[in-house]
């Protein structure tokens, strides 16, 4: 098992889909949002996904082919 | 002895113990170090800062580091110049630049490298690591060199080789990731929770943002223990941004300078200016970017630290700025040509931001104003290449050098 810490940030028409609730009912993993700040068009959700590291891979590759950014918690880690 | 008593939320207030941590276990907000004031205020006077090294350990009593663990490259107390002739140019009374291409490895993230790794040493860690496409790796390379421990670096696979010596030379293990930038940042991310290394700006993080305050300590000591009314200093993640505010404040709470509101204006490349744009459309919410801009050292397209970057704006009447590229090697050319620093082109986003922010009148042309200037040239030389003074060629006699020098545009205005 593995558990990972993300920052979705959604824009757009991707605000209107329930990608979270889907992640949950499409994969083994289990979604815990900790934060979030969600407006008409635009809005970010950090969450913590629990599961098996691939299967979290998966969930992840296809959250992002919603249209979905996906960020570490911490926010970009690769600097100047 | 550190009077760094444990790592609090920023968000949530929850405490945790001095450790490899960054983020808040429970709401998941960043962590940052909480001190003893009153054990700093009984201890800290202007004599004894005075007293201290030439270096950022002359403050060490405001740091999260024990002395026995310093890594000591002499980092800090760099030059605050006095720019006359860049404030004519710019209609300004008083305008001080904070000269940080001075640094061992050119930049200012020696600061924030040098309190990393010292307390990196002291949760004995034996490895440095981290991220970066230039500065920070640098950095880096360079402490875990002095501190005989072993440096690990991540780098994208089509970084150019010029970037990569500035690493190379200390010999650190460098790793080539195939893969965009943003896989770069989650392979990181995840090293940084299964492996024992201390990643500077992932889990040892909250240590390593500290270094910034003394950019602040030694502004308002070199101006004469006070601070300037004005700040202008460039933004990426806005950690620098929101530390050299919080390094004013503290030296006001413990009387080492006068109550005096520092008005924080802070500079970024239009082609990387999320913290701006959310400013200009007065909302907190940052909404990540694709960068694309000449101004590298600055291209963070989602800042962790953007939303305390736009409190600080708030809070202190402050304002913010986007240059263009060209404008950005304006900006470096006007310091080299009017002070003779050469900065990298964070440094020509800091001096455009300031000629912007005083045309949209977000800076008093007045009020003492310090402007911070955090690599070195030769860094990004590519960004000027193109745009510099091109010799004259002559033959090797008078007669060629009279009829050359009475044609070249280039000696218009050298005088005898």
């Amino acid at each position: 098992m593995a558990t990972r810490r993300v920052r979705f940030t959604f824009e757009g028409d991707a605000v209107k889909e329930p990608v979270i609730y889907l992640v949950g009912h499409e994969f083994d993993v289990v979604t815990n949002i900790r934060m979030a700040d969600v407006e008409h068009d635009f809005g970010w959700v950090v969450l913590e996904l629990d599961g098996d590291h691939d299967e979290i891979d998966r969930a992840l590759a296809w959250v992002e082919a919603k249209g979905v950014r996906i960020d570490p918690v911490a926010g970009d880690v690769v600097e100047s | 002895m550190t009077y760094a008593t444990c790592l609090a939320c920023r968000e949530c207030g929850r405490e945790f113990p001095l450790e490899p941590l960054h983020v808040c276990d429970f709401c998941f907000g960043p962590l940052e170090v909480a001190y003893d004031h009153d054990g700093i205020q009984s201890r800290v006077t202007r004599e004894r800062i005075e007293a201290g090294p030439r270096s950022i350990w002359r403050y060490i009593d405001f740091l999260p580091v024990d002395e026995d663990f310093i890594v000591d490259l002499n980092v800090g107390w760099t030059p605050l110049l006095k720019a006359e002739r860049l404030a004519e140019r710019l209609g300004m009374r008083e305008l001080w630049i904070k000269n940080d291409t001075c640094n061992p490895s050119w930049s200012f993230k020696d600061r924030v490298v040098a309190v990393a790794s010292s307390r990196a040493r002291q949760l004995g860690f034996k490895t440095l690591a981290c991220a970066s496409t230039g500065n920070l790796a640098n950095s880096v390379s360079a402490h875990a060199a002095r501190a005989g421990m072993d440096a690990i670096v991540f780098i994208p696979h089509d970084l150019e080789a010029g970037k990569v010596l500035g690493s190379a030379i200390y010999n650190p293990t460098i790793v080539s990731v195939n893969g965009s930038y943003d896989d770069v940042n989650r392979l990181c991310s995840e090293l940084a929770d299964n492996r024992h290394w201390a990643f500077v700006n992932i889990n040892v993080r909250p240590y390593y943002a500290e270094g910034s305050r003394t950019l602040a300590y030694e502004v308002a000591e070199q101006l004469g223990w006070r601070a300037p009314r004005q700040v202008v200093a460039p933004m990426a993640s806005g950690s620098l941004f929101t530390k050299i505010h919080k390094g004013f404040q503290e030296f006001q709470r413990y009387g080492l300078i006068e109550e005096t509101p520092v008005r924080m204006i802070g500079a970024q490349a239009e082609g990387c200016s999320p913290i701006t744009t959310a400013w200009r459309n007065e909302t907190t919410n940052i909404r990540p970017v694709k960068p694309d801009t000449i101004a590298k050292s600055l291209a963070i397209g989602n800042p962790a630290d953007g939303y305390y970057a736009l409190k600080t704006m708030k809070r202190t009447d402050g304002g913010s700025t986007a240059v263009t590229d060209p404008e950005v090697v304006e900006g470096i050319q006007m310091l080299a040509e009017c002070e003779g620093v050469f900065a990298e082109t964070a440094g020509g986003v800091t001096i455009a931001g300031l000629r912007q922010a005083i045309e949209t009148g977000q800076i008093d042309p007045d009020e003492t104003t310090v402007a911070f200037i955090t690599g070195g040239g030769l860094k990004t030389a590519d960004a000027v290449v193109e745009h510099v003074t091109q010799p004259i060629p002559v033959e090797g006699t008078l007669q060629s050098f009279e009829d050359a020098f009475a044609e070249a545009p280039q000696a218009v205005g050298v005088g005898d």
